[in-house]
């Protein structure tokens, strides 16, 4: 007993843990809100059954995808359309693992949630250096309490659906607002201004080279230029 | 349309892909772990994703055409500026978009 209490105060339980994990993801939830409703209410309005929408946000997971993928299968799109489309809208993805701290959630089931359910919205709230400490409990309540909100909110728009009046547009910003308000957060990390620049110049090109692709390419210039600035650094600091 | 068995095989065909680029990197990336490369890169990573995102959400705003760039640049001042003021990111976000809808859906339309 004596060694329990010491080590719970050692390190803070799981239930706060889950709690701290509850406050770092709520303002993100928030933020969802009005994107999860707007889903819901496109999938009816699609002229899917209300359902369908509860189930879309749950088992894809990732919404800049399941917008698109309302469009495909209303247009009933092949299959391999729907898989290369996905390939290209989330191909982003990839770069993730460089930061997120999964070495920190043990277990293989586990790990196979934490990275089915590893969406943007995830990725920002852990891209902080304090998050390579964080417990997996921490690590997984954020991931399950954003996954949980999205498809209540997505559900809850389908439930709506015919009583949002069509004339109210706009809402898809809350996601817009969402990454601004986190890429300041990132910002003050470093507070070095020459990235946030690169990165708005590779996202101008790449818009130009193509609107529909621009993510996959502006990530892949961006994190090309990356892995170029360190060979000239290293470079540098060798007399080379 | 409304073939529940394509509809869902759609969804799990998108949802594998999805899966698929997310938990892969990790096995792959896993012996670089501790490289130098890798540290200089994810130390960068975070705030050139948002803003790639910021301008990827954005792509359909066009910046020559007022009723569609004015209620983006209010919003985005909106949001910036109550977040460097008060540093909420619920505030910040519901006061952009709260600006943005009810410009696009009142004013400008």
């Amino acid at each position: 007993m004596l060694e329990m209490e010491t080590a719970s105060r050692e390190q803070p339980s799981t239930r706060e843990e889950v709690v701290a994990g509850w406050r770092t993801v709520l303002p993100a939830c928030v933020a969802v809100l009005p994107l999860g409703l707007a889903l819901g209410v496109l999938v009816v309005h699609t002229g899917f059954a209300w359902w369908w929408a509860p189930v879309l946000g749950a088992v894809v997971f990732a919404g800049t995808m399941e917008f698109l993928l309302i469009g495909l299968l209303a247009a009933a799109a092949p299959l391999a359309q729907i898989a290369v489309s996905t390939l290209l809208v989330n191909f982003r993805h990839v770069f993730y693992a460089i930061s997120f701290p999964l070495h920190r959630v043990h277990g293989g089931g586990w790990k196979a949630y934490s990275t089915f359910a590893l969406t943007d919205e995830v990725y920002a709230l852990t891209a902080t250096p304090e998050s390579a400490s964080w417990s997996r409990a921490r690590i997984l309540s954020i991931q399950a309490l954003f996954h949980v909100a999205w498809v209540v909110f997505v559900a809850i728009g389908a439930g709506l659906g015919s009583l949002i009046p069509a004339q109210v547009v706009g809402l898809e910003f809350a996601v817009t607002a969402l990454f601004v308000v986190l890429g300041l957060e990132a910002y003050k990390v470093r507070r070095s201004l020459p990235v946030p620049v690169l990165a708005f110049g590779c996202a101008i090109v790449a818009a130009l080279i193509s609107r529909e692709n621009m993510l996959l390419i502006a990530m892949g210039m961006f994190v090309a230029a990356l892995v170029g600035s360190y060979v000239l650094s290293t470079r540098r600091r060798h007399g080379v | 349309m409304s073939d529940p068995v394509y509809i869902l095989s759609g969804i799990v065909v998108s949802a594998a892909v999805t899966w698929l680029l997310r938990a892969a990197p990790f096995a792959m990336l896993a012996p670089l772990r501790h490289s130098a490369l890798l540290a200089h890169v994810g130390e960068r990573m975070p705030v050139g994703a948002m803003v790639i995102l910021t301008v990827y959400a954005l792509r359909d705003t066009d910046p020559t055409v007022l009723v569609s760039a004015g209620p983006a640049a209010l919003a985005l001042a909106i949001t910036v500026g109550l977040h460097l003021w008060r540093g909420s990111m619920t505030l910040s976000i519901f006061a952009g978009t709260a600006a943005y809808v009810l410009v696009t859906s009142f004013i400008a339309a």
